[in-house]
């Protein structure tokens, strides 16, 4: 098959899946439904790997599908940038949404929404193939937006529940925060080059490197004013502090969409379109530094949160904040290269963690609280074993795919010489044994120790969620016919998947663990990226240092045995351990001696209770007194009816004279002469 | 050339053939008959506009399918139409409008059936024409004949408080259009005799002369538009208006007035309106911020869709009045787009209010329980009303803030707010009416849409997404018009 046509065929397949399992999904029933979405995303699989191969003999592709607007002499066109980082997001997406595929034909069989739920997760495919593959700043935003879209669907999937409906629209709204800055971004680079063409802009960038942005009463750089504003829009989609708030909420949403969405892919949009920036980006170290320490701040205070959360996809939604934290922090160091390998490493073992939390959700009956579980591993061998490769991949354990990418963050940050390196470097130190902690906090709690399931437990404790079934039950919700049910029954006991839900967990653990070993070499050292990502001179000292000291992948691992970083996760993994299996009396006695911290901590550093109180109830309260004073009151009250009223008074006073009575003029005209006469006598 | 006839000229007579047709039809027994005509005449009248943009020549900024015909040689008025690329794509519009408004009052009327159907037939034939009318009489004869049948619409066929909002629909948009009857005899005069509004385009004004017109002649187009601070009888007359009313009030009628900015005020007037751009970009901005954040609380759904209305409006209003070609084009875009999007809108509402009789956001909740496809239909045009790439709506909005910008940053920054508060207004409404859980009797009794009304929706979708994807075709009839606009813009009217 022609080259051109495979690229077509990435994601016009799954768009395809999309639309027919979407309205035709009731005619084709569930089993169809599943299996052409699924055909469908195998083959953009398929093509990718093609493609990947053609990338890799050298085949790079630049141009348009279809011109989609013309204006102003400029051309908008649809097109594809096909190069090494596009082919790498390429695989990631198409293999990670092909595991989740599958996955979902266990964890939604009952659902009645089923055949709506794979036509979402193809469309997000498609959506994510057309973010990635972009080779203009304006398909880069359609995606950009249709992967917001598709997530808003999917977080709301479950319309019945308030809180799912909440989370929704609070992900949307947040995420246009971003895309505010994103589009402004965008006209400044239309606006300075004359293009959105990647191409035809990168090739202009260090003409205009010191330009004063166009921007009245500012006296910014133009450059950094663009990357700024570019990376506010990735604020919001990779849930970058103080735009995170909406992710930790998306968890409102079915587990395989937190797998493949809110952890592997959609949130790592903003890491990939930083990369894809790189040439610009570069010019200006006012933003990198931004970007470092958003990032830094991200990667730590985030992390914290996960300490204290009950709800086993939370724990992993803060997880995932911390970790694109340490992305971002990654991208500001000029790191483009380590940013892309953590992306990936962590796509694979992200999912993996996800995926395996919604096996134990299945088998615990829809319970989410892990005080609730213990002991799972009798039971559930496979998600168990997988969990701990997740987990161990998740810490940066060596020789596990998430110790090389996040060791060389670590490194990365190390040699930066960027304002801020310090503090983003003890940061994402820090952030190893946090991470360790509360991951194994986690897998302690769940897969060891005491059982704990199966006891008519109390009412739900606070912050853990049913997955599935809405919290109202004054009125029966969508999905009747499925009997409630929170947790197992006292004496039932849990018990493993299906092969459906455990094979992608398998096929997931696999790159989890080999992936880094394989890739850190050609990736970070070997040129993998090729021109994709562009590393200024001074800047390419980092990876220059880094290359110097890098002798091998096994190596890394081995000498990394005594460095700082392992020694903090060996400890965040010991004091878990101490503190969940060996002693549970020191945490609660923790929590009560600084019970203020939890507090801050519980209350999430009182964000949402800010931007609740803030703009939310600002902007509704504005509304109201916009409203009710200016359009009622000042407008129509004073102006409009005012200015009828006045005629209508006028014309009431002056109708008393036009009584088409003869006596009554006669009586004018004589008062009048009367008057008149009185007036002149007065003068005379 | 229809059957030997000139094309606009049947595009605005056909309809308004029809529309007395049905009328003859008398009372209420024959309202299958009446029903039956008003649909031929819908499909009929917009079958014979496709000429229009099928025979439409692209490459030149002339007027095309021009009619010249004397009317009244005392004073030299003219029978003149045509049509360029700033005018043709609402005829269209207009037409596939008047089709949709028939079919979905199909089953909701019941009371005066004919009449009803006439006053919109009717009212189609007459904003063709004041899109096509190329002699400025012509045009304002029109422009004030489209008045009646919507005065009567939601006069006759309104909401409990019909008299009022049809009065001030009324007296608001007649006191406005005097104003610009007075500039027109000014420039009659002034031409030496001559109402051609091409004429007038070449006419050498001084700069005190051409703000007075200008500002005659923003009365008359603001107030249609309608721009900040003269937009409060657009949420009153939506509440009362039927369905119907509504959707043609939004889809149509809101832009004869940004069409009359485009055909009058820019090229008559160049040093005016560079003189006065300013202010009415600020009372653009005005209404893209402002009226956004009202729309956010309004507890009616045809108030908060009016208000959106009104701020998208502003999207035009900006796009026009920074004289370049990214805004220019943006407007009209935009103008088509919001006709689609805010026409479905008020379809949607429509739906519902047949069925429960409310516009009352919180009478509603948990709709998509009982009406999933209905559900469907409105994500996808709520999430064109919140300017989502893909849809229609995305296009201009698009345009004009890259066009925005290059005037003053600050304006785009503005503009661009409406990525934020458009979502949240829009998003809010549909959160509350179409998810969670049954709210009440009502809604548990609900059926979803009829096959009919599936139809109205998926013409409407195939628009939405259709300009969306591929919005080249549209933009293509506007390049050589426009450009030949904004030379008119640049080129200074004070002397020759």
């Amino acid at each position: 098959m022609d080259i051109q046509t495979l690229y077509l065929l990435v994601p016009l397949a799954p768009l395809l899946g999309a639309i027919l399992a979407g309205l035709f999904g009731k005619w084709l029933g569930r089993k169809w439904s599943h299996r052409i979405t699924i055909a469908l995303v195998g083959v953009s699989l398929y093509a990718s790997v093609q493609i990947f191969r053609s990338v890799l003999d050298g085949h790079s592709f630049d141009g348009p599908v279809y011109t989609w607007l013309t204006s102003g002499g400029i051309s908008f066109h649809v097109g594809f940038l096909i190069d090494r980082l596009t082919v790498t997001m390429m695989l990631v997406v198409t293999s990670v949404s092909l595991m989740v595929h599958i996955y979902t034909i266990g964890y939604m069989e009952e659902d009645p929404g089923y055949q709506r739920f794979f036509s979402y997760i193809s469309l997000f495919t498609f959506s994510m193939l057309m973010l990635v593959m972009a080779n203009n700043f304006m398909q880069l935003f359609f995606g950009w937006e249709a992967v917001g879209l598709v997530s808003y669907l999917l977080i709301g999937f479950w319309y019945t529940r308030p809180t799912a409906i909440y989370a929704n629209l609070k992900a949307f709204l947040v995420n246009r925060v971003g895309d505010f800055g994103f589009l402004l971004g965008i006209a400044l680079v239309l606006m300075v080059f004359g293009s959105l063409n990647y191409a035809d802009v990168f090739a202009n960038v260090a003409s205009h490197a010191n330009d004063l942005a166009p921007i009245a009463g500012m006296h910014v750089n133009l450059i950094t004013a663009i990357c700024i504003l570019l990376f506010i829009g990735a604020m919001g989609k990779s849930a970058q502090f103080p735009l995170h708030v909406w992710l930790p909420d998306s968890m409102e949403g079915p587990t395989p969409i937190s797998a493949l969405i809110h952890a592997a892919t959609m949130v790592t949009a903003g890491i990939f379109m930083v990369a894809r920036m790189s040439p610009m980006f570069e010019f200006s170290e006012t933003a990198l530094s931004f970007v470092m320490i958003i990032g830094a701040i991200t990667a730590l205070f985030m992390g914290f949160l996960g300490i204290i959360q009950n709800d086993i996809k939370r724990v992993i939604a803060y997880s995932t904040l911390s970790q694109l934290g340490y992305m971002t922090v990654a991208l500001g160091a000029s790191a483009y290269s380590a940013a892309i390998f953590h992306l990936m490493t962590h796509a694979f073992f992200k999912a993996l963690l996800f995926l395996a939390a919604g096996s134990v959700i299945i088998a615990m009956h829809h319970d989410q609280d892990i005080r609730n579980m213990g002991g799972l591993r009798k039971y559930m061998p496979t998600t168990w074993i997988t969990s701990l490769i997740g987990s161990l991949a998740l810490i940066g354990t060596p020789f596990f795919s998430g110790f090389y990418s996040k060791d060389s963050i670590i490194e990365a940050v190390e040699y930066s010489h960027l304002p801020g390196h310090t503090i983003a470097y003890i940061a994402v130190v820090a952030g190893v044994f946090v991470t360790a902690f509360y991951s194994f906090r986690m897998y302690f709690l769940v897969f060891h120790g005491e059982e704990r399931f199966g006891k008519a437990h109390a009412p739900h404790h606070p912050g853990a969620h049913d997955d599935r079934h809405a919290k109202e039950t004054a009125h029966p919700s969508a999905d009747t016919g499925q009997a409630e049910h929170h947790g197992l029954a006292p004496g039932q006991k849990p018990h493993e998947s299906r092969w459906v839900v455990t094979l992608p967990l398998v096929l997931l653990a696999i790159p989890s663990v080999v992936i880094g070993y394989f890739a850190i070499e050609p990736m970070l050292f070997g040129g993998y990226f090729k021109d994709a990502i562009y590393v200024s001179a001074e800047h390419g000292k980092v990876l220059h240092e880094m290359r110097e000291e890098f002798h091998g992948a096994l190596g890394m691992a081995a000498r990394s045995l005594l460095s700082l970083p392992f020694l903090l996760a060996l400890a965040g993994v010991a004091m878990s351990w101490f503190f969940y299996m060996k002693r549970p009396d020191i945490p609660a006695a923790i929590q009560k001696r600084f019970q203020w911290i939890y507090t801050v901590l519980d209350n999430k550093y009182y964000f949402d209770r800010f931007n609740d109180w803030f703009f939310a109830g600002g902007a509704r309260g504005a509304s109201l007194f916009l409203a009710k004073f200016g359009d009622k009151f000042l407008i129509d009250g004073l102006l409009v009816n005012g200015t009828a009223g006045m005629v209508g008074k006028i014309s009431g006073i002056v109708r008393r004279f036009q009584t088409g009575y003869i006596y009554h003029y006669a009586f004018t005209m004589i008062t009048g002469v009367f008057v008149l006469l009185t007036i002149r006598n007065w003068f005379e | 050339m229809i059957f030997g006839l000139p094309v606009i000229s049947v595009t605005i007579w056909l309809p308004i053939i029809f529309g007395v047709l049905v009328l003859a039809t008398g009372n209420d027994k024959n309202a299958p008959l009446a029903r039956m005509l008003a649909l031929a005449g819908g499909v009929l009248g917009f079958l014979v506009t496709l000429p229009l943009y099928t025979g439409f020549d692209i490459t030149t900024s002339d007027m095309q399918f021009e009619e010249m015909h004397s009317w009244i040689n005392r004073f030299n008025i003219h029978y003149h139409l045509g049509v360029d690329g700033i005018s043709m794509l609402f005829i269209l519009l207009n037409s596939l409008f008047t089709l949709i408004v028939v079919l979905a009052g199909w089953k909701v009327i019941e009371k005066r059936v004919a009449q009803y159907m006439a006053a919109f037939l009717i009212m189609s034939g007459i904003v063709n024409g004041v899109f096509a009318a190329l002699d400025s009489v012509l045009f304002y004869v029109f422009w004030e004949a489209m008045l009646i049948p919507m005065f009567i619409i939601i006069g006759v066929w309104g909401g409990p408080n019909r008299v009022y909002a049809a009065m001030k629909f009324f007296l608001y948009t007649l006191l406005g259009s005097l104003l610009m009857l007075v500039a027109l005899i000014y420039l009659y005069n002034l031409s030496g005799g001559s109402f051609e509004i091409l004429d007038f385009h070449d006419l050498v004004i001084p700069m005190q002369a051409q703000i007075l017109i200008f500002i005659a002649f923003f009365f008359a187009f603001a107030v249609k538009v309608p721009m900040f601070p003269v937009h409060t009888w657009l949420p009153d007359a939506h509440v009362e208006a039927p369905t119907g009313g509504s959707v043609v009030l939004a889809a149509i009628m809101l832009k004869v007035g940004a069409y009359g900015f485009l055909r009058f005020s820019l090229p008559i007037t160049p040093d005016a309106s560079h003189k006065l751009a300013g202010v009415m970009i600020a009372l653009s901005l005005i209404a893209i911020v402002y009226i956004g954040l009202v729309a956010l609380k309004q507890s009616d759904m045809k108030k908060l869709v009016a208000y959106s209305s009104i701020s998208h409006m502003g999207f035009v209003t900006l796009g026009i009045f920074i004289f370049n070609t990214y805004g220019v084009e943006g407007a009209l875009l935009q103008m088509l787009s919001h006709g689609f999007v805010a026409g479905a809108l008020f379809l949607c509402i429509g739906v519902l209010y047949d069925r429960v009789h409310s516009r009352e956001i919180s009478a509603y909740g948990g709709v998509a329980n009982r009406m999933p496809v209905f559900a469907a239909f409105f994500m996808l045009f709520a999430m064109a009303n919140s300017g989502l790439p893909g849809t229609s709506a995305f296009v201009g909005e698009f345009m004009v803030i890259m066009g925005a910008v290059k005037v003053n940053f600050w304006y785009a920054f503005a503009a661009a707010s409406t990525l934020v508060f458009g979502a949240a207004y829009t998003l809010w409404m549909y959160k509350r009416v179409i998810f969670g859980a049954v709210a009440n009797h009502h809604v548990a009794e609900l059926a979803d849409i009829t096959p009919r009304e599936k139809l109205i929706f998926a013409v409407l979708a195939i628009f939405v997404l259709g300009m969306g994807v591929y919005p080249l075709p549209f933009g293509e009839i506007l390049h050589v018009s426009v450009n030949d606009l904004l030379l008119h813009v640049a080129h200074s009217k004070l002397t020759n």
